[in-house]
């Protein structure tokens, strides 16, 4: 115990114990399109955190009873593997995977543009693959870049981070290590961040009013960075489907010319024959 | 869940008198409705309260279980929230297995009160590594009128604060025998708030919950802490909203906290 109190969880360099500074995110990887069965999908690595997340819809509203003849309604799904966390996590969904499903899509809700798909459901399955504390962060990064994928039209994308304190000090992307600090406190935050508007936000723990203003700060830094490898990753997979239609167009051009220019040789070995058949 | 068609004329009427800053019933913006606290109704639990907000009404009850310890914390007994809403409270709330708005208002008050550490764990153990207390905080929605969650936040610190410890013998719990009162550590006390057009008002009553957009939660303690956020439902909040909230939910609770 006493060796555990002891531990720096922020040294003098201002490092934390996996070698980052305090406004540091772990690596994120972010790929769109990965599904070929899903509207729109997107793979996203988040340090240890793995999370597989598959679009589909617009689609009738199942039950029916549950469709808004104003607008689409956003089902998220947010789903542990079982293999996702130390101890074997039950598959069926339990409390907390529920209320971070309710949370996570009453956020995306207010970026779509609901109004245009009236008594339709749009369905987001968010699959946990690894976890390390920061799961649902990741789960709702990804799910926008997935929404986007599918060509669902967005005020904004949705970007999540979790901030919180460790050892009096306001660090960026809480670590599993770190979140069981003694004084831990975990604030997971999601913004649009054009309008700066606030989407999800959670926190349990102590903190002080100035700690909050720190924490907001320090969020809204660290999702804008987030929000460029999502607008990357989007960009790239938009290009690799680009180009891939335009191969596809330039290959069946190409045989169009190919078959053009066979039609134009046989008509004019048919004109020349008509040709000769006259002169005879 | 059904609807209600009546509440969606009222929510629009609502909306439009938040644009003058006039709530239907003429409270404040930052005004809650008259709080009533009924404390130990029930004897055969440790501890129990009946709040009133309005016309909403939980009541929450106490009971302590002798439990094994988790292993990662073996002097640390612990405390379980829950929240059910009755069919009897509202001809919205159904039977069958809780809708996550249950699940959601249950977590939200469960945390409020776990991570404030507003019990102290550490004298809930009785032999440590063996036996510890388990605290159950029930709670039941009686009547909805809106804002469950603060009256259900304030039942539950209403009803730990009255609890009694049971008395322990050879590892068993003696019947009708306590050895003293669970002294809280702090009390933490949520206030809800809804974003309603760009007005920000606290404890909506049931037709301002139909009108709202976003529903944001602020728990506070005495000591100057906030133990716990959670925003709620498809419309945003800005940062200023929080602010807001955060102050005017340090003064509710403050005043609120005397009645317990």
């Amino acid at each position: 115990m006493t060796k555990e109190e002891k531990k720096i969880y922020v040294n003098k360099k201002g490092l934390r114990l996996d070698g980052r500074k305090v406004d540091e995110t772990r690596p994120i990887k972010i790929k769109a399109g990965v599904l070929e069965n899903a509207k729109g999908s997107c793979y996203l690595e988040w340090g240890q955190n793995k999370v597989l997340v598959s679009v589909h819809g617009p689609n009738e509203v199942l039950p029916k009873h549950m469709s808004n003849p104003l607008r689409a309604i956003v089902k998220f799904n947010y789903r542990m593997a079982a293999f996702s966390v130390p101890d074997r996590k039950n598959p069926r969904p339990g409390r907390r995977d529920i209320e971070i499903s309710k949370v996570c899509g009453e956020a995306l809700e207010k970026a779509i543009f609901l109004e245009k798909y009236p008594n339709s459901q749009i369905e987001v399955w968010a699959q946990i693959l690894d976890s390390n504390a920061g799961s649902r962060a990741a789960a709702l990064t990804a799910a926008s870049v997935a929404l986007a994928d599918a060509g669902i039209p967005m005020k904004d994308l949705v970007t999540a981070v979790a901030v919180g304190r460790i050892d009096g000090k306001i660090v960026l992307d809480l670590n599993k290590e770190e979140e069981d600090a003694p004084d831990a406190v975990d604030m997971p935050i999601a913004l649009m961040s054009n309008s700066k508007e606030i989407v999800l936000l959670q926190m349990d723990g102590l903190f002080s009013k100035k700690e909050w203003e720190e924490a907001f700060e320090l969020a809204a830094k660290g999702i804008e960075e987030i929000k460029k490898l999502q607008v990357k990753a989007l960009k790239e997979q938009f290009e690799k489907t680009l180009a891939q239609e335009l191969a596809e167009e330039k290959k069946t051009e190409t045989k169009k010319e190919e078959t053009s220019k066979k039609e134009e040789k046989d008509s004019k070995k048919d004109s020349e024959k008509e040709v000769k058949t006259e002169v005879h | 869940m059904q609807k209600d068609v009546l509440l969606e004329f009222r929510a629009e009427k609502v909306l439009n008198s938040l644009k003058e800053s006039k709530r239907l019933d003429g409270r404040k913006p930052d005004e809650y409705r008259k709080i009533k606290i009924e404390k130990n109704l029930y004897q055969n639990a440790e501890g129990s309260a009946k709040v009133f907000l309005g016309k909403t009404e939980v009541i929450a009850g106490v009971k302590f279980i002798l439990g094994a310890p988790y292993p990662d914390s073996p002097d640390e007994g612990t405390i379980s929230v829950g929240m059910e809403l009755l069919p009897l409270a509202s001809p919205f709330f159904e039977t069958g297995p809780p809708s996550s708005e249950a699940i959601e208002l249950s977590r939200i008050v469960d945390r409020g009160i776990r991570e404030s550490k507003a019990v102290d764990f550490k004298k809930l153990c009785i032999k440590e590594a063996e036996h510890v207390f388990i605290g159950f905080v029930d709670m039941y929605a009686v009547n909805h009128d809106g804002n469950l969650a603060d009256a259900a936040s304030i039942a539950a610190i209403a009803a730990l604060n009255e609890a009694k410890m049971p008395k322990v013998e050879d590892g068993k719990i003696v019947k009708d025998e306590f050895s003293g009162k669970l002294k809280l550590k702090r009390k933490p006390l949520m206030s809800t708030f809804a974003k309603i057009g760009n007005a920000l008002i606290v404890d909506p009553d049931l037709t301002e919950e139909t009108a709202m957009q976003a529903r944001f939660s602020v728990a506070t303690t005495e000591d100057n802490f906030i133990s716990a956020f959670q925003k709620g439902l498809p419309g945003s909040i800005k940062k200023d909203d929080v602010d807001l909230a955060i102050d005017t939910a340090f003064k509710a609770a403050k005043e609120i906290r005397k009645l317990i």
